[in-house]
Order: C-alpha cells, then structure tokens, then sequence
C-alpha cells in the first residue's frame, strides 16, 4: 500500500469512528424525555418499556396503541426474562417502566430503591404443557414428561416460568430430566416450534401466541404455580410522563382487553 | 566468555538499527490511540477483577457447578480443536498447494463462519442437524442419534465457529514455507503423502500449533452456536460462558463475575503457558 493509500484508509477508519460515536450520542438523546407536557395528557418522546418475555405479543400491541393515542411518542421495548431485566434496571439502564413475570424479580428492583411508588398487579399467568400440533407424542399431563425418550424444554429456575415450573412438577411429584433448560419462556418455546423438543412448560398465554405450531395441554398442578405480573414506573425513568401514561394504559379496560385476548388472567 | 559474546550480539543489532529511529519522537497520533486503544482493552478485564467478591471467593469457587462447566469447557474445546486440526490441515494444505477450479471460492467459504455471528452459525447448524434438519432427520431416523442438546452438539458448535482459525493459519503458513524442500523431496522420488508427512508437515509445525492454539481459545469461548445448536443444561451442555449467562441473567451478578474471573484466568494460564513452550520457539 502506498503512503497516500494509507493516509486515506486511516482518514477513513477516523471518519468512520467518528460517526459511530455521534451515532451513540444520536440515541442517547432519543432515549431522553424530549418536550413533556405533562398536565395536558398528550405524552411525546420514547418510552422505553423492559418487559417479561411472555408480554412480548401483548405489550407490542399496546405499546402500537399508545402511539396511536399520542402522536409523536415512541414506545421501544426489551423483552427478556424478568431477573436479567432487574439486574439491568439496578445497574443503570435508562428505562421508564418494569412489567416483571414475578413478585421476586420487581422486588430485586424496588428493594434496591429503584421503583417509584409500589408495584401493581395487572395480570395472571398460568403454566400450560406445549406440544407440536396434533400432539404426537400423546401427552396428557405432566406425568406423561417423565416417560423415557420424551425431550423436554424447561426454563432455567431463576427466571419465573422456570420456578413455576419447578413448583408445579413438586406438586405432582415428577421427577423429569429436561434435555436444556432455557433463559426465558420463548427459548423453551421456540425449541417446540423447532421441533427439537417433544414438550416444553410455557404460559397458556405462548401456547396461545404460536397457535399454528404448537398445542397447549393443560393440566391441574399449574394452578399451585400461578404467575402474578407486577408493573411499575421506575425512580429514575427518563420519561416520566411517558410511564405513567402507558402504565395507565396497561391497567384500563383497552390493556385488560389486549391482555385477557392473548390469554392473561385478571388478577 | 558468554558476557563478551552476548555484547558482543547488542553492540551488533545496536548497529544494525538505525540511529534515527530511536532518537526519533513517537508522533502524537500514533501514540495517543494507541494507549486509548490499549486502555479500551485492558479497562474491562481490570473492571471484572475490581468487582470480583473476594470474601466470598473460596465459597463460590467450592460450588461443583463452576467446575463442572470449567471441565466441560475445556474438554469440549479440546476436542473439537482435535477435530479440526484432522479436517482443517488437509483443506488448509488443499487451499495452499492443489490448483483447481473454484479454489478462490472454496476459500472464500472457509472463511464465511468467521464473519458469521455465531449465533446465525447456531441456527444454520440446527437446521442441518437439528433432529428436522436436512442431515439430522436422517441420522435420527437411521441411527436414533439426534446432536441437539448433546456433548457432541457442544463439539459441533465449537469446531463450526473454530476451524476457519486453524485453516487460515495453517494455510498461510503453508504459502510462507520454503517449497524448495517439497521439490527436493519430489525429485528425490517421494510421494506426494511422503512429501506431506516427513517434508511439509515438520516445516509449517509451528503454524500449525499456532493456529491450534487460537482454534482451542476461539472453541473455549464460544458462545452463541453452542446456546442456540446444544442447548443449556448442567454437566452436559452447559459450558463456562453459557454459566456466565445464565448466572447473569439470573441475577447473581457476584456469581457471573466469579465464573468470568475463572474462566479468564484459565485460559490466560494455559495460552501463556502454550506459548512459551509453542510460539516463541517458531
């Protein structure tokens, strides 16, 4: 390479660094309040929501009604599992509003001083067997887990679905050996809807959402394992307005609408 | 006697190196990015070690699942170099010494699993060997072997996203060496395997080890290929950074830096043990 060849690559590298910085600073202010009228109700800027991920369907719908209902807001999401969520809240993610799958995971965060006000519960959630369509394994309850050369998808115990999982195999006292165990509830999910697992524990409410792959075998433990759904706008949420406003949304009839269609329980 | 010769060596490369260059300055624009770049580098593994949780270190250390990871890691990322190291040297040395048709695409597809994110490698290897994949529904309807969710999927996963390493060092080594020696050897009756085994291999040795050592710390951190294509579960699939995940994504932020220091700390011992005894001497 020449001299000058190398003078342009390095003035290019530069440039290119350059614009990626400003780039960071580009959403850093996106991120930010933006004008907020609070007192007139009409709500702008981004909201930037972390949610369990059994809410992803749910929560995108609303969040697509909030912008309808106020021009020029945004709502961004971060589905997850709830514990990695809290951590991400208590380390300093700059997010406006928590919906966790799990008292314990809300609690992390307003235990280290960083929800404002309390939590409110807004749905219910209930453990449902998930199975490819017309089920060809013939599973009929949790029992039917524990028989050999049945693969078995489960989330891992510290996110919620996993330790209502755990709980419900106790209450039935099956012992299974699950062939992976999955950091949230779409993972175990989606191993389902691959067709690598013969059976995964999910909410009614993924059974619901991935309708055309797979079938919900419902069966009577789950009701010893009950989620409840805390939300909470945070201490620190760069757009406060924003938050309450789409947490009002969650907690009135059009949210509960949203939420009982994709299978939640009212709590 | 071997005081005055090894002066004898400085004052030799002292005059060997131009005078200019060390009296030179170092220019501001190289030296300042570098020590930015430096800091960038160094800052997160100086983070990890500041919040490590000393007190509770022994304790945390004592936990069987830290080590049963640390086993599978290192056994799984052992093998799978092993396997790469039996198909990526013919294919390096195919590349590097057979002249044929497409040979520049067939390198430019070696290398795709390096500038793939391995998570897509995890997806593209499902869909092949996956139990409905185009290979694995065969090999599951023939021999009732699925790899999903197996130590030898962890295997898989690694050497996918490893072997491109080996094969690139092996094969530039190969175009370095002095083929001098390969025609000898031809013109002195020698096979072409002859030649390979006694000839060539020796030569290009310590590329060889080189690009075994990087495919041995590429396959130790994998990380996405192995969640998506084996799956997560303790003692068979689970390797040092899918803990890390998954103890972070838990919540136990003490207990993933813990398991990073570890693994940091194992894979710093061994390469530079590796290297002493490997790299310095090619």
């Amino acid at each position: 390479m020449t001299t000058r060849g190398i003078r342009t690559a390095v003035a290019a590298l530069i440039a290119l660094a350059l614009a990626a910085l400003a780039a960071c600073g580009n959403s850093d202010d996106n991120a930010g309040p933006g004008p907020v009228t609070a007192t007139s109700g009409a709500v702008t800027g981004t909201v930037t929501v972390f949610a369990a991920a059994s809410l992803t369907g749910s929560f995108t719908q609303i969040g697509k009604d909030f912008e309808a209902a106020n021009p020029g807001s945004k709502v961004t999401f971060n589905f997850a599992g709830s514990p990695a969520l809290a951590t991400q809240i208590n380390e300093g993610a700059p997010a406006d509003v928590f919906a966790s799958a799990a008292p314990k995971n809300m609690q992390t965060v307003t235990d280290a001083g960083n929800g404002d006000g309390a939590p409110t519960t807004f749905v219910k959630n209930q453990l449902v067997i998930a199975v490819p369509r017309s089920n060809p394994d013939g599973i009929k309850g949790l029992a039917d887990l524990a028989k050999p050369g049945v693969k078995v998808a489960l989330c891992t115990e510290q996110v919620p679905c996993g330790a209502a999982a755990k709980k419900a195999l106790a209450t039935a006292n099956v012992k299974i050996t699950p062939v992976t165990l999955e950091q949230d509830v779409k993972a175990a999910l989606s191993k389902v809807r691959l067709g690598e697992v013969d059976a995964a524990l999910v909410y009614r409410t993924d059974v619901k959402a991935a309708a055309s792959d797979v079938d919900g075998i419902e069966f009577p433990e789950s009701a010893n394992a009950i989620n409840e759904y805390p939300i909470i706008v945070l201490k620190n949420a760069p757009n406060r307005a924003g938050a309450q406003a789409f947490v009002t949304l969650v907690l009135s009839d059009k949210g509960k609408t949203v939420l009982t269609q994709a299978g939640f329980q009212s709590p | 006697m071997v005081r005055a010769v090894r002066q004898d060596a400085v004052a030799r490369s002292e005059v060997a190196t131009p005078p200019s260059r060390r009296t030179q300055r170092i220019p501001a624009p190289l030296l300042l990015p570098a020590i930015a770049g430096l800091a960038f580098l160094v800052l997160p593994l100086a983070g990890l070690v500041i919040r490590t949780p000393w007190a509770s270190l022994p304790q945390r250390l004592g936990e069987s699942g830290a080590l049963t990871a640390l086993r599978l890691s290192l056994q799984t990322a052992t093998i799978a170099t092993l396997v790469c190291l039996m198909l990526g040297v013919p294919l390096a040395w195919l590349l590097a010494r057979v002249e044929f048709v497409g040979r520049r695409a067939v390198r430019a597809l070696v290398t795709v699993p390096l500038v793939l994110p391995p998570v897509v490698g995890g997806v593209a290897l499902l869909l092949v060997f996956g139990r409905k994949g185009v290979l694995g529904a065969w090999l599951d309807a023939t021999f009732g072997f699925t790899l999903p969710f197996t130590t030898t999927g962890v295997v898989v996963a690694e050497a996918f996203v490893a072997m491109p390493f080996l094969v690139i060092a092996v094969e530039g080594a190969l175009r370095g060496a002095d083929d001098r020696y390969e025609e000898a050897a031809a013109t002195l009756g020698a096979g072409r395997w002859t030649t390979f085994t006694h000839v060539t291999l020796p030569l290009v040795a310590p590329g060889v080890a080189a690009g075994a050592v990087l495919c041995w710390a590429r396959a130790l951190g994998e990380f996405g290929a192995t969640i998506t294509f084996a799956g997560n579960y303790p003692g068979i699939t689970q390797t040092m950074p899918l803990a890390v995940y998954q103890t972070m994504e838990g919540g136990d932020l003490d207990g993933a830096v813990v398991l990073s220091l570890i693994l940091l700390t194992v894979s710093v011992t061994i390469l530079a043990a590796l290297r002493d005894k490997w790299i310095t001497s090619a």
